[in-house]
């Protein structure tokens, strides 16, 4: 025990005491909100410098007004769409919208033309400002009012409320828990792959360079085994602590500035609902932050440092036992493929089944079995899982790292000594079989 | 100290050891001989226990082999490695801790031998910034950190100059003086002549040899006598090869075939004036290429 223990400081301390640990610990969290960042910074300095994009539009119907936007302006300036053709072709326009006389009860034969093939946000403008006109044009021959229809106008966000088992009342929203569900899953997918791969390379670099023929005359295979997994997966929870630590305190800073606001509105609020009314979207704003408020985050760290800790491990010693099998690191592609297509089918199933239906049959059966299960059931802890799924899939979790650390100990132990001959799955199969 | 009894392994394509024994008496520098793939790194990682054995025992100091002996052995690997990113010293403290020193001693042992072999000032040098040689000196300092009873040592001199062959090869002599038994395997026959007290050669998993040097060499003694005559007073024999002739010099060598030393040297005489009548000693040398030649067809 002891023995492993010496690993595991050695491990540890050769990784932490790394400058390219503390640079990767340090801005890592900074990098993710840098690149948002740089995409919005993008994307609004490419709005203001977006020139006035002019439509030409024949209408017809005559009934349709477009409503010119801060992109896109529409005329009338000519009747002939040949001519109007003309005019986008020759540069004039950007683009022409022809509305030939329709059915408004089945409104067809709308046509747009341009040169450059028309943006999604484009189309989708002119589609949603066509059928609101339709839908107003036909409710106003039915004989509504068109102020009424101004007036009727309303905007709908539910609220979804979950019931406790002690009738405690909580309200959340799937952006929040999709959001929060995304983050994690992804990120033990990303530490799994990041530090599995580390402990292959440490296996391959002690076998190569035949440290191991003496550390092994020192102490067994296995402790060696352990002690550099559990020391690898130390560092990668102490990143993650350190993360945690500095998101936290970050969040904290900004909600603080925030905080300074908050209170007086939130307060109008509560005591004028009309008021809160009024203002959707600082009442959205609201209801997002008692969203956040209302999840557990500790539940949230706990059972991802679980999570990691099981998936690190399971797959973990898998990585050892392939670095054990080679000479080189060019030579571990042809064991990687057991392990790379359980955890892509782990992260493909986090986004078409888990964040999708939480809830599902495919859902529950990914977050249970323990290879899919870490990055599965991050997606859905958020959510909120039944506590018995939850104590299958840990339960099942452990069971299954304690399986592969003993299929890979089996590896391990022939294969750090074998040099020069390239094994094949028949040969890796022997070995587990083999008494010695 | 050491006592292998009818030891047997098989891998799953080739035997490396059929029913070896071998005892390995206190205090001597045991040479272990035998070509490539003869055995011997088997028989070594078993003594180290590293690998296990199918059948037969390994008794240390009279009794069998447990991982508590892992401090009274230190292994030299023929392939050597250090951690290329770690400091001499962390490295050291991390093997003799490994063999179970406690810090405080582990620290005060490497530091005495950091001195002893003069390379105290490269302490907290990376492993990569050291000469290969220097290294060497790190991974034997390495392997007599915890000062083990027996010493494994394969092939120690390969990678070293002979300048500092000759400082290890003090080292291991004053090891021995110190009572220290060393297991020397190696394929450098000068050092198993000049250091060696017993050997033991494995050929095909099995031991085809063993005894002390001087008994090796006595059963090897060929018969066979170099002979310098002169004034040559008729033919020589058909079978006697002349192996040079100069300044009225005649060089041969003489098989008894049978016949006793002096009969030969009457029989000698009769042909000329005997300069020379010397038995010829195999080397160690002789002895291994002879041996393994002759065991390969069995």
């Amino acid at each position: 025990m002891n023995k492993i223990f010496l690993v595991i400081q050695r491990e540890y301390l050769a990784r932490v005491k790394k400058k390219s640990f503390l640079i990767a610990t340090l801005l890592t969290p900074l990098i993710f909100p840098a690149i948002m960042g740089v995409f919005v910074w993008i994307a609004v300095s490419e709005k203001e410098n977006q020139s006035l994009r002019i439509i030409e539009v024949i209408d017809e119907t005559d009934l349709f007004f477009m409503e010119s936007s801060e992109q896109y302006a529409f005329t009338s300036s000519v009747n002939d769409p040949e001519e109007a053709k003309k005019m986008v072709q020759q540069g004039e326009r950007y683009g022409f919208l022809y509305i030939p006389k329709i059915n408004l009860t089945n409104p067809k034969g709308i046509q747009y033309y341009g040169i450059e093939n028309p943006s999604m946000s484009l189309m989708g403008y002119l589609e949603s400002s066509l059928k609101r006109k339709i839908e107003d044009q036909r409710l106003y021959e039915k004989g509504i009012d068109p102020s009424i229809l101004k007036e009727i106008r309303t905007q709908v966000s539910i609220q979804s409320v979950t019931l406790g088992e002690s009738g405690e009342e909580k309200i959340n929203d799937a952006t929040v828990n999709y959001a929060i569900g995304f983050l994690a899953g992804i990120l033990i997918y990303i530490f799994i792959f990041v530090y599995g791969n580390q402990i292959m390379q440490g296996v391959i670099e002690e076998k190569s360079s035949r440290i191991v023929e003496i550390l092994v005359s020192s102490l067994k295979p296995f402790q060696l085994m352990m002690g550099k997994i559990v020391g690898i997966g130390a560092v990668g929870l102490t990143q993650f602590l350190i993360w945690v630590v500095l998101i936290g305190t970050l969040t904290t800073l900004v909600t603080g500035v925030l905080g300074m606001q908050m209170p007086q509105q939130q307060a109008m609020e509560l005591a004028s609902p009309e008021m809160a009314q009024a203002t959707p979207d600082s009442s959205e704003l609201a209801d997002i932050l008692m969203v956040i408020q209302g999840i557990d985050f500790v539940a949230i760290v706990v059972s991802f440092i679980i999570y990691f800790l099981g998936g690190y491990l399971l797959y973990g010693a898998l990585f050892a036992a392939v670095g054990s099998a080679v000479d080189a690191p060019s030579d571990a592609q042809q064991f990687m493929f057991p392990i790379t297509i359980p955890l892509i089918v782990a992260y493909m199933g986090l986004f078409v089944f888990v964040l999708q239906e939480p809830n599902s049959t495919t859902s529950f059966w990914l977050s249970v079995i323990p290879l899919t299960s870490p990055i599965a059931m991050m997606g859905r802890i958020s959510y909120g899982v039944p506590f018995w799924e939850l104590t299958l899939s840990i339960g099942l979790l452990i069971l299954g790292f304690l399986f592969t650390t003993w299929l890979a100990g089996k590896i391990y132990r022939i294969g750090i000594l074998m040099h020069g001959t390239k094994p094949t799955y028949k040969i890796l199969w022997k070995w587990i079989r083999s008494s010695q | 100290m050491l006592k292998i009894t009818k030891l047997n392994k098989a891998y799953s394509n080739h035997r490396a050891l059929t029913d070896v024994d071998l005892v390995v008496p206190k205090g001597v520098i045991f040479g272990l001989l035998g070509p490539n793939g003869a055995g011997k790194t088997t028989l070594i990682r078993i003594i180290n226990q590293i690998i296990e054995q199918d059948s037969g025992s390994v008794e240390i100091d009279g009794k069998t082999l447990s991982p508590d002996d892992i401090r009274k052995i230190g292994y030299l690997p023929e392939e050597r490695g250090l951690y290329k990113k770690m400091t001499v010293w962390d490295q050291l403290i991390y093997f003799a801790r490994l063999k179970g020193l406690e810090s405080s001693e582990a620290k005060q042992k490497v530091k005495s031998w950091l001195d002893k072999l003069e390379i105290a000032g490269w302490r907290e040098k990376k492993v990569e910034d050291l000469s290969k040689g220097m290294a060497q000196k790190v991974q034997f300092i390495s392997t007599v950190i915890h000062e083990p009873g027996l010493l494994i040592l394969d092939e120690p001199f390969s990678g070293f100059d002979p300048v500092n062959a000759e400082i290890i090869k003090n080292e291991i002599l004053e090891l021995k003086a110190k009572g220290t038994t060393v297991i020397l395997s190696t394929h450098r026959m000068e050092s198993v002549e000049l250091l060696c007290d017993h050997v033991a050669m494995i050929n095909k998993s099995r031991k085809i040899l063993d005894g002390t040097i001087r008994e090796v060499k006595n059963s090897f003694r060929p018969e066979v006598f170099s002979v310098v005559l002169t004034q040559l007073s008729a033919d020589l024999p058909y079978d006697w090869q002349v192996l040079k002739s100069e300044d009225g010099l005649f060089h041969f060598s003489l098989s008894l075939n049978g016949r006793t030393p002096n009969q030969a040297l009457k029989e000698l005489m009769e042909y000329g004036e005997v300069l020379e009548f010397k038995e010829q000693i195999p080397s160690m040398e002789e002895i291994f290429i002879h041996q393994v030649k002759g065991t390969s067809y069995e």
